[in-house]
């Protein structure tokens, strides 16, 4: 037992390095970063590099592709502004020519009809005037000759049988002539 | 006293110092020596292999191997050393994180169970690599005298203070830091193995020599060594962490630009 002490104490203190054990581990830790650092390390760091540009190119192409994505939308959205406002449009000019129609042949029905009123009007004062000349001349022979059958007279004179009806017919004119402009 | 008196016969020799100093397996070439170069070779090679075929999209294989340099890249280097400068240092951090780790559990690998940072010149090889490292950085950063004066005249601080500021903070970060660096990690190894040992060969020692009332009782220690053993673990990968990370932090530190 006292000689194990003596040898503790005389070679093996643990805190006091061997040197032999200094320079192997120096060594090989040495060897061991040369190998890290020349193989290991370059190959991790290659990858790591891969890995984030493939990410980062992702992203990248994501981004432009939402960006194309945009850039349609707002394509279709103004081409849909358009188009409706185009609609629009068509439709107000639409409106306007029906409008238009409308009034030009609401006039031109107006004047046809005016036109056939005038017409009808025209034709029925000269019916009107002819009938009235025909009765006229109707009814002065009708009562020359009731006179002449009545006076047995014959009132061949001309002149003053055309005075006599005419002043007669004249009378009977002016006689109905507010209810006749009533009718018209 | 009283184990040794129930003992049926022999004397219980604990685990110690000595335990760590094993006969060198031929010349000078002891177990640590040839794990340590194992592990470098593990890890050199199993990146190697992993990082051959590497695929934008990964599978299992791949997926394991990313999950750890990611870890090493993003989590402790970027983080801690900050987004802009943190690209030169990611070998270094990813290296001296999975180098550390695959040592450390070493000593919980069976037939190995050597935790190879127990031995303190490995600590020290690493805290040297780290150690030039941090410090180039700075002098490249600052300028000679530029570095000194971002190191020991941190801002906003009253004048007279930097009497006494000063050369703590040059102690500080030119020798405390750095060294509790190496230190931590081989007292962590160091005291964690030997914890396992005692209870493994006491149990063992129970189990052989004790007397038949206290046979029995190596079965709880053998338990608190498993026990142990899982708690060594997250010990072991916690410290791989830690080195890592303070070393990720000095080099931002010595590359902030206003402390």
């Amino acid at each position: 037992m006292e000689n194990k002490m003596v040898l503790a104490a005389e070679g093996h203190n643990p805190i006091l390095p061997a040197p032999a054990e200094i320079i192997v581990g120096f060594v090989a830790f040495a060897a061991l970063l040369f190998v890290l650092y020349r193989y290991a390390v370059p190959r991790f760091e290659k990858v790591y590099q891969e890995r984030s540009e493939r990410i980062e190119g992702g992203i990248a192409r994501a981004e432009e592709a939402q960006a194309e994505a945009q850039r349609t939308l707002e394509q279709y959205k103004a081409q849909l502004a358009e188009a409706r406002a185009e609609a629009a449009r068509i439709r107000d000019d639409a409106r306007a020519e029906g409008q238009q129609i409308l009034d030009e042949m609401r006039s031109q029905a107006q004047e046809e009809s005016d036109r056939i009123i005038s017409q009808g009007q025209a034709q029925l004062a000269a019916q009107r005037s002819q009938v009235i000349a025909e009765l006229r001349e109707d009814l002065g022979r009708q009562a020359v000759d009731l006179a002449s059958k009545v006076v047995g007279e014959s009132l061949e004179d001309e002149a003053r049988r055309r005075g006599t009806v005419d002043r007669f017919l004249d009378e009977l004119d002016a006689a109905s002539a507010p209810s006749t402009s009533a009718n018209s | 006293m009283g184990a040794l008196v129930l003992s049926q016969g022999g004397t219980f020799e604990p685990p110690g110092v000595d335990s760590f100093f094993l006969p060198p397996i031929f010349g000078e070439v002891t177990k640590p020596i040839v794990l340590v170069v194992l592990s470098a070779v593990i890890v050199g090679a199993y990146f190697l292999i992993a990082t051959r075929n590497l695929k934008l999209v990964p599978g299992k294989a791949q997926f394991a191997a990313e999950y750890i340099y990611d870890f090493s890249r993003n989590t402790i280097a970027r983080d801690q050393i900050g987004a802009q400068h943190f690209r030169p240092f990611i070998g270094l951090i990813f290296g001296l994180f999975t180098f550390i780790l695959v040592n450390n559990l070493f000593g919980i690998i069976p037939l190995i169970q050597y935790p190879t940072m127990a031995k303190i010149g490995f600590p020290i090889a690493l805290f040297l690599m780290v150690y030039v490292v941090i410090h180039t950085v700075g002098f490249r950063r600052h300028g000679f005298l530029g570095y000194f004066k971002h190191v020991m005249f941190p801002p906003g601080v009253p004048k007279p203070v930097y009497v006494l500021l000063a050369p703590i903070e040059f102690l500080q970060k030119f020798l405390f830091q750095p060294a509790a660096l190496a230190i931590r990690v081989f007292a962590a190894m160091f005291a964690g193995h030997l914890i396992l040992l005692v209870f493994t060969l006491g149990g063992q020692f129970l189990l052989l020599e004790g007397s038949a009332l206290l046979k029995p009782v190596s079965i709880v220690s053998f338990a608190f060594a498993i026990l142990l053993t899982f708690a060594e673990a997250l010990i072991q990968v916690l410290q791989a962490y830690i080195f890592a990370v303070l070393t990720a932090n000095f080099i931002g530190a010595a590359l902030a630009q206003d402390h």
